[in-house]
């Protein structure tokens, strides 16, 4: 296993005016990494992405990337990573074509034609390689935004919510298509996104970003199959089924209990026996409803940001 | 730097504000040279009728330098509304569009994306005053042939034949510096906001309002004349003097030249600093 740091962001700040966007981040992400920037809207995932690639000056704090400053490696580091910031935008009245033909002569000099149509038919856009950009839709766009980000063979690339606006088709392909750059390619790929079970299906270590700050962080993995799940079930008689669990070893698994609503905190595998035992004494069960912990978290985040 | 330079050209003639200018002043020439040829008979002829009497005079005195000498002079004060057109799109307009976000992050520095976007607007500058150089010298001296060229300056002058074109081609040049002024002031409004609109009105209403100025025959308004650069406009006109005045050309020289160099310094310095937000 190769631990070489690819990315390295220390205490970055950004403060707009007293708004503070991002606040005292620490991320590390290895090489080969997937690494899965989660958090909701106006958490601060494009802030941080803009000082990645230093579009925007942090207010402090550093970032280093293959190993070097951003400061002062600026071109160096550039040159080895593809991105996508926020929406996809374009020269507008310029084709496809032309569009990534000027953003590949800037990234690596000459680029040549069989590359820009490869590239296109990777993202699915070969048939409308000569359309003016304004006449793309959304998805288009975004796929172009993934083509433009990958057309000088980026060691690291760094999307920005590359699936919205995308169809489930157009979602699954691209998270297929990161799936296979990372496996096949060793590409190390920093993927923002707000949506957990998409970080789920790509990522291999995440973070949870919330106003600005860390909170969670780890193996993907780990965090979200490994973890106990909250799980609830549904009764018709919460009074019984209380008293008949508190003989039990289940008794010390209980979380809470509202209305007909029994909460335990559980192994997957502890699922099943419970539910058997239950209605093995005629506790009429209308529901059971796993949630993972970090699901719950990750909602309970986003609401509070969207009110 | 090269590519880059090329990159930013293409983009500006991709754009159809671009074709403005030079429409514009196509426009413009094809219609006083029209305007002219009509009248001919009349207004220009008597003109020149009286000066054939009062001096001795060989050939047509209403000839194509002639012609572009008016043409010149009549719309030079408008050009700059042109140029800032394109001018001050060139920063807020990639800042409108959001481009900024796939240029700035190809490993090219932000000097060289400023420089190449500036040297792309005067080149524009240029561009623009020499086809408007070619279209009013060849069409001028196909429709109204060649011959001495008249001007009247503080007196009456005349230049031979074979003494006009060196001028003509100083004096567009010096005029497309003075577009080239322009276009630095539209460039540094340009850096300041995310859409093109604000930079444009604005470096329209410095233009007019240091014209006013000018123009203002009090004494603290004389003073500082020499230091707008809008008193240069028909600095071009320093060509078409009997004697060349050395020492106003290199005032001119000096006062636009050093406008062009710290309006593009302060840009550079602006957009180096600038956080990339659209
Ligand atoms: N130019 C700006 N001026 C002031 N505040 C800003 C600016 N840009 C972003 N912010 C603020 O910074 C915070 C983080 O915004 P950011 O765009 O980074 O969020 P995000 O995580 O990318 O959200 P989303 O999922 O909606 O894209 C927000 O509160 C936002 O209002
Ligand atoms: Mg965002």
């Amino acid at each position: 296993m190769n631990y070489e740091k690819v990315i390295e962001i220390l205490g970055l700040t950004k403060k707009f005016k007293n708004l503070t966007a991002v606040d005292d981040l620490d991320l590390t992400v290895l090489k080969g990494d997937v690494f899965g920037f989660l958090g909701p809207n106006g958490a601060g995932k494009s802030t941080t992405i803009r000082m990645m690639l230093s579009l925007i000056a942090p207010t402090s704090g550093t970032i280093k990337i293959f190993g070097k400053t951003l400061l002062t490696d600026r071109k160096d580091i550039l040159r080895r990573v593809g991105a996508i910031v926020e929406k996809p935008d374009f020269y507008k009245n310029l084709s496809a074509y032309k569009n990534l033909s000027i953003l590949g002569k800037l990234s690596m000099g000459e680029v040549s034609k069989t590359k820009i149509m490869e590239i296109l038919e990777l993202v699915g856009l070969e048939k409308r390689y000569k359309s003016k950009v304004k006449t793309y839709s959304h998805g288009m766009k975004q796929r172009l935004g993934i083509a433009q980000a990958l057309l000088h063979d980026p060691d690291l690339i760094v999307l920005d919510e590359p699936t919205t606006g995308l169809d489930p088709q157009g979602m699954k392909e691209i998270r297929d298509l990161l799936i296979m750059l990372s496996r096949e390619k060793g590409k190390t790929i920093f993927l923002s996104s707000h949506i957990l079970s998409e970080i789920e299906i790509v990522a291999t270590r995440m973070i949870i970003l919330d106003n600005g700050k860390k909170v969670v962080e780890g193996k993907v993995n780990e965090l979200l199959n490994k973890n106990k799940l909250k799980v609830t079930f549904e009764v018709n008689d919460i009074n019984t089924t209380k008293n008949l669990l508190e003989t039990t070893a289940w008794k010390d698994k209980i979380y809470s209990s509202l209305d007909n609503k029994i909460v335990f905190i559980l192994e997957p595998e502890e699922i099943a026996p419970i539910n058997k035992f239950l209605i093995e004494k005629n506790i009429e069960i209308s529901a059971v409803i796993p949630t993972r912990s970090l699901e719950e978290y990750f909602l309970k985040i986003t609401e509070k940001s969207t009110k | 730097m090269k590519s880059l330079i090329s990159i930013e050209l293409y983009k500006i003639f991709r754009k159809w504000r671009t074709y403005i200018g030079f429409a514009a002043v196509t426009f413009l020439v094809l219609l006083i040279q029209f305007a002219i040829s009509l009248g001919e008979k009349d207004a220009a002829s008597r003109l020149t009728n009286q000066l054939s009497e009062s001096f001795l005079m060989v050939g047509n005195l209403l000839n194509g330098y002639f012609v572009s000498y008016m043409i010149l002079n009549a719309i030079i004060v408008n050009i700059p509304f042109l140029i800032v057109l394109v001018a001050g799109d060139m920063l807020a307009g990639e800042a409108t569009a959001g481009t900024y976000r796939v240029l700035m992050t190809r490993p090219i520095s932000r000097f060289q994306v400023v420089f190449s976007k500036f040297l792309s607007s005067l080149i524009y500058s240029f561009m623009l005053i020499a086809w408007l150089a070619l279209l009013s010298i060849v069409l001028g001296l196909i429709l109204f042939g060649s011959g001495e060229l008249i001007v009247f300056q503080k007196g009456l002058i005349i230049f031979a034949k074979d003494d006009i074109i060196w001028r003509f081609i100083l004096a567009y040049l010096m005029a497309a510096l003075t577009m080239c002024t322009v276009a630095s002031l539209a460039f540094l409004f340009s850096s300041l906001v995310e859409n093109a609109i604000g930079p444009i009105v604005t470096a329209m209403a410095i233009i007019i309002v240091f014209a006013i100025l000018s123009a203002i025959p009090i004494d603290f308004f004389q003073t500082i004349k020499p230091y707008l650069f809008t008193n240069y406009i028909f600095s071009w006109n320093l060509f078409f003097e009997d004697t060349l005045n050395y020492t106003e050309l290199l005032k001119a020289l000096g006062v636009l030249i050093g406008h062009i160099v710290v309006l593009f310094g302060i840009t550079a310095y602006i957009f180096e600093k600038k956080d990339i937000l659209t």
